[in-house]
């Protein structure tokens, strides 16, 4: 034991660099513990962009694909769906696509790179089920004049073909148009755009 | 021999003295009722949830590709399995229906009123930690109802402002609900929040020991060192613990025996009826396992009417009366945090509405009311009147604390008897 006098202040400092040194060193092991909850590289590799062959969609039909294990709709819209499209424009929440819901070149009234087909993330944006396509008249029951949309069974909510949502319904959000691109006239690659990396 | 046996222990561990202080000589309101038998018959049910648990991991496959497989193998092949799989989900059912009974005893008899308050946010906290762990249990069996039950609640993180959307990802581990989500909620189940319950119960027994057991008087038995005469305080032997800081007064009897065998009472009678649902429905109607649940997990299909099971059903009602999603889901979750905010909302200083304003009891019943009537709204399909319903209810549901912070402070009570009567 030796007498030399207590040096508080020293004392201070190795408390406060022991302390940042641990409290370091705990961030530090809790990194792998929570970066372990991302998506693995095989979530990542299953996440991939999906080819889809448009060529086959007849008009008015409506053809899912997988993609990231959410159910893409690619509709191929008819002059007359696209007409209507203008008509009920006042009675939907954000019909100029103002809140980011699709990439850049989507931001129309179509929602869509070309007129003619429609590409949507078919989950519904307010808990995330899958809206019914209620086509020819069978959409009036739930909007009146307008023939043809998507209608939500979990919670009501009601979309356009360019997937906007009306007002009044839970959905907060037009529907997801995911990243897409044209590869040539008859194909679509969904996850990627152009430009984009 | 026996004797010596005891000592050798004692002597390394303090067995007798615990079991003393806790249970032997613990003074427990003699006028304790039928209200106050939820506690014990909680730590059965989770007793019973742990040990059906175990049995089942032994069986359960927690795969996307397997679980579904494995849960119909546990009901159709395992000797037995069926019966540990019902006990388990009857279990749960049973697990929140005594635990909100409990709850409701806490808020008639103040029981979360000062000196409680600890005692009640560990209750809380146990009740958050009970839904996280039957939520994730519910996914386990990977149904249609498991699937997209997850997918509405985990979306429900989607609703925070910026980062919403990656955290959902990092909670799945996947752009969608995926196997990699099923893994992580079974570890979460299986270890993670059982570990996080059984020490928040120990922590509740212990803060409530340390306090005392409210009564419904809500009439303190610990007195004042000093403040009783001789011939006032309890006849029992109860341990130096308290008689050494308090003067118990004669109207306490020791929690074993008296207590435990009322509590037994109450178990034989609960166990009647657990058993009647084991054996006869399982499945209580589709409330307490959905039928869509008998389907395996589609993400391409929706079910036509997604529900959370009934003990979640009250604040999903809130979350939809919201029309906006954000504000729905911190309407859900200050729902709860109202409730863990009583002790300080509640500024009476009388505790039993044995003894407090007309008001207060009008309130406490509008209350448990509205909350088993938004319970309703919330469990059944969407319809145009529902929606006004759920708004006023969800109203009502917030009122009710409101009114209670406001005529708390100056509220007109009766006289507190002197004893337990």
């Amino acid at each position: 034991m030796s007498n030399a006098p207590v040096d508080n202040s020293r004392r201070r400092f190795l408390t406060i660099a022991t302390s940042v040194v641990g409290g370091v060193g705990v961030a530090g092991a809790a990194v792998p513990f929570i970066a372990s909850w991302n998506p693995s590289a095989k979530a990542k590799a299953a996440g991939a962009d999906v080819e889809v062959d448009i060529s086959k969609v007849e008009p008015g039909q409506l053809l899912r694909v997988e993609w990231r294990s959410k159910p893409v709709w690619i509709v191929r819209r008819t002059p007359e769906l696209l007409a209507e499209l203008g008509k009920h424009e006042d009675l939907l929440k954000d019909p100029a696509s103002e809140e980011p819901q699709q990439p850049e070149f989507a931001k129309n009234q179509y929602r869509s790179l070309k007129e003619e087909y429609l590409v949507l993330v078919g989950i519904c944006t307010h808990l995330g089920c899958s809206p019914q396509h209620l086509k020819d008249g069978a959409f009036e029951e739930q909007v009146e004049g307008v023939p043809d949309g998507f209608f939500c069974p979990c919670h009501g909510s009601k979309f356009d073909m360019a997937g906007r949502v009306f007002s009044g319904v839970p959905a907060p959000l037009n529907l997801v148009v995911p990243p897409y691109m044209y590869i040539d006239d008859n194909n679509i690659l969904i996850g990627t755009q152009e430009g984009a990396a | 021999m026996w004797q010596n046996l005891l000592d050798w222990i004692e002597y390394r561990i303090p067995m007798m003295r615990v079991a003393k202080m806790h249970a032997m000589e613990y003074p427990a309101p003699k006028n304790m009722n039928f209200w106050y038998v939820f506690g014990f018959l909680a730590t059965i049910v989770l007793v019973n949830q742990i040990v059906t648990g175990i049995w089942l991991t032994m069986s359960f496959e927690p795969s996307a590709e397997r679980a579904f497989a494995s849960v119909e193998y546990i009901m159709r092949e395992v000797d037995y399995g069926y019966i540990i799989r019902y006990m388990h989900s009857t279990g749960a059912s049973a697990f929140f229906i005594v635990v909100y009974l409990h709850m409701f005893r806490g808020m008639i008899y103040g029981s979360y009123q000062k000196p409680r308050e600890l005692l009640w946010l560990f209750g809380m906290f146990i009740y958050l930690a009970l839904m996280a762990e039957a939520f994730m249990g519910y996914v386990l069996p990977w149904g249609q109802m498991s699937y997209w039950g997850a997918q509405v609640i985990v979306s429900l993180f989607g609703a925070i402002p910026v980062i919403g959307e990656d955290l959902t990802v990092w909670i799945q581990g996947d752009y969608v609900i995926s196997g990699a989500t099923l893994n992580r909620f079974f570890a979460l189940h299986v270890i993670a929040l059982p570990l996080v319950i059984v020490i928040l119960v120990f922590l509740h027994i212990v803060a409530l020991h340390e306090v005392g057991s409210n009564n419904p008087d809500g009439v303190e038995v610990k007195r004042k060192k000093g403040s009783l005469k001789e011939e006032e305080k309890t006849k029992f032997k109860m341990h130096e613990y308290y008689t050494n800081k308090y003067d118990i007064i004669d109207d306490v009897v020791p929690f074993f025996p008296h207590i435990v065998l009322k509590d037994l009472v109450a178990f034989c009678v609960f166990l009647l009826a657990f058993c009647y649902v084991l054996f006869f429905k399982p499945e209580m109607g589709g409330y307490f396992l959905e039928a869509p649940n008998f389907e395996i997990a589609n993400p391409l299909k929706t079910p036509a009417h997604i529900f959370p099971v009934w003990y979640f059903t009250p604040f999903y009602a809130i979350l939809k009366a919201v029309p906006d999603k954000l504000f729905g889901v911190i309407a859900m979750f200050a729902a709860i945090i109202m409730l863990a905010l009583l002790p300080w909302i509640d500024r009476g200083k009388v505790k039993s509405w044995r003894y407090r304003s007309g008001i207060h009891k009008y309130n406490l019943i509008v209350f448990a009311i509205v909350f088993i009537f938004l319970g309703y709204l919330g469990g059944t399909p969407q319809e145009p009147w529902k929606v006004t319903a759920s708004q006023i209810c969800t109203f009502l549901y917030f009122a009710f604390f409101g009114l209670l912070w406001l005529y708390s402070k100056n509220e007109k009570t009766k006289p507190l008897p002197e004893r337990i009567g």
